[in-house]
């Protein structure tokens, strides 16, 4: 179990611009973003010794942005092979190397052109190897008719509800709507939402995420170093990585997976919550990974603000709202905001936890849920201002 | 005009599979030691650990475990003129699962747990690939 509560800090966030096609590659995407979060933190490059990032091949290399920005010594420089899951798993990671003292203070980041470069959602190469022969053949190549199948299983298990779906759609917009940086901010309905084109039955169009050119980072460093910077510290109290059984062979494959109505959450709730110190009914904001409407429905269930099966009854009358009970993805999430492969909920609770998120700031919010990853193995934190 | 759709690539593990797939047979790996049923193919017993293990003729009789109807094609050059399509988790009476999918169904009537018997689709000289309709007496709908 994650056994480093409040000992280190987030102390620095930087981000890009968000868009449909950035007309640069993603070293320059990733090396903006990187010096922002340096600079935030009131530091020079001389003061950052590591980089850690995660990628599907589509991004650059901890050491070529590193090189861009000539940092003198980039000695923890680590890339993860990593869908979302690593969004949360990154900052746990340099949080274990300053631990270890492998590194000092750290830059993680995630940099993409996933809308006018590769597209995750785009499908699979027709040649289909390894556990791809036995999915791809029959049409099941994308993403979102991956989660889609999953999706069936909770709504044959418990009832749950285009209606309900549609009700998260239209609730992360509010927030979008009060966000400069979201890339959708026409207000929706939730007659929009139904009559959005049906892609993957139960998936409409707007259950499904953006896809964005972009880059996030956020300087990592410990809480005694962070004290002394130009921000305040957003402390991490509590981290979980992991899934449960028969995860698969990569991302894709959950054929073995024991239910699909049920994600990773349920399996690292426990260790998240005992290594912060607290309980779901303690968090004042949630940033949930969201690449589709129902994977917010399971982590509510499995992080256990709900019992399981009430995930969709739960996110029903503005409960989610940010004037509701559980404010959730206050930035309009990968559905409304963008899709930095879930690293955009970092800087968001981050600047909550400041208090700088200016229209849709969330009074008064002490404790923040950070969750990645929507299928068999994810990461999560919880932070603290 | 050619198959345009994803082709399996078999290999030394997974080639058992799709050569029986041609000659009309379903199979999946059972534990030589424990006796655990397993597919996809693997080397190793998830169960046991035992490395060794054998290939069962499956029934070919099953339920639907969860399914989607796919309407946007992607590829769409590779999918448009099959949509829609439903792709289904099959959970085999044997106890493990397999992806397919499920045709000579109107795809709005399909069920959970409705069950499902294999069909043998030859789609080159080299693949065959198992798909699964209504048993029979189940609701094929309209």
């Amino acid at each position: 179990m994650f056994n480093a509560r409040d000992k280190c800090a987030i102390a620095g966030v930087g981000f890009t611009d968000y868009s449909r096609d950035s007309g640069r590659p993603v070293r320059s995407l990733a090396s903006e973003a990187c010096l922002k979060a340096i600079q935030d933190a009131g530091l020079s490059v001389e003061d950052v010794d590591g980089f850690v990032s995660y990628n599907f091949n589509d991004s650059v290399p901890a050491i070529a942005v590193a090189t861009e920005l000539g940092v003198p010594a980039a000695g923890f420089a680590v890339d993860f092979l990593a869908g979302g899951n690593a969004a949360n798993l990154i900052v746990l990671n340099a949080i274990a190397a300053i631990e270890a003292g492998l590194a000092k203070t750290v830059v993680c980041y995630r940099a993409m052109n996933g809308r006018s470069g590769f597209r995750l959602g785009g499908g699979r190469e027709m040649a289909a190897h390894g556990i791809t022969q036995f999915t791809a053949p029959f049409g099941w190549i994308t993403y979102p008719q991956a989660m889609a199948m999953w999706c069936r299983r909770h709504m044959i298990e418990y009832g749950t509800s285009a209606e309900q779906l549609g009700g998260i759609a239209v609730t992360l917009r509010e927030n979008a709507v009060l966000n400069e940086r979201a890339m959708q901010r026409a207000p929706l309905t939730l007659d929009d939402y139904m009559n959005s084109r049906m892609i993957v039955d139960p998936f409409r169009l707007l259950d499904i995420c953006l896809e964005s050119d972009g880059a996030c980072a956020v300087v990592v460093t410990s809480a005694e170093r962070a004290r002394d910077m130009k921000q305040k510290p957003v402390y991490v109290s509590g981290g979980a990585y992991g899934g449960g059984p028969q995860q698969g062979e990569d991302l894709f494959d959950a054929i073995r997976w024991p239910d699909h109505a049920h994600n990773y959450s349920k399996y690292i709730a426990a260790d998240l919550w005992a290594s912060a110190g607290i309980g779901p009914e303690d968090v004042d904001i949630a940033q949930i990974y969201d690449c589709f409407t129902y994977s917010i429905v399971m982590q509510l269930e499995g992080f256990g603000f709900c019992k399981e099966g009430e995930g969709g009854a739960f996110t029903e009358g503005r409960r989610i709202a940010r004037d509701g009970a559980l404010p959730v993805n206050t930035h309009g999430g990968l559905l409304s905001e963008a899709y930095i492969h879930g690293f955009n909920h970092v800087i968001e609770a981050v600047e909550q936890l400041r208090g700088q998120s200016g229209p849709r700031q969330v009074e008064g919010a002490e404790v923040a849920l950070t969750t990645a990853g929507a299928m068999t193995c994810g990461s999560a934190m919880v932070l603290h201002n | 005009m050619g198959y345009n759709k994803p082709l399996p690539y078999p290999n030394s593990e997974t080639k058992p599979f799709w050569d029986a797939c041609r000659d009309g047979i379903l199979r999946i790996q059972r534990c030589s030691d424990c006796g655990t049923n397993r597919f996809p193919p693997t080397g190793v017993c998830p169960a046991c650990q035992s490395d060794r293990s054998e290939w069962i003729e499956a029934s070919g009789r099953g339920r639907v475990f969860s399914w989607i109807v796919v309407r946007h094609p992607v590829p769409k050059d590779v999918y448009a003129d099959k949509v829609p399509y439903v792709v289904a988790i099959i959970a085999l009476d044997e106890g493990v699962r397999m992806v397919s999918n499920l045709v000579d169904i109107d795809v709005d009537s399909v069920q959970a747990d409705m069950p499902v018997t294999v069909r043998f689709d030859k789609v080159t000289d080299e693949l065959t690939l198992p798909v699964f309709v209504p048993a029979d007496g189940a609701d094929r709908g309209s």
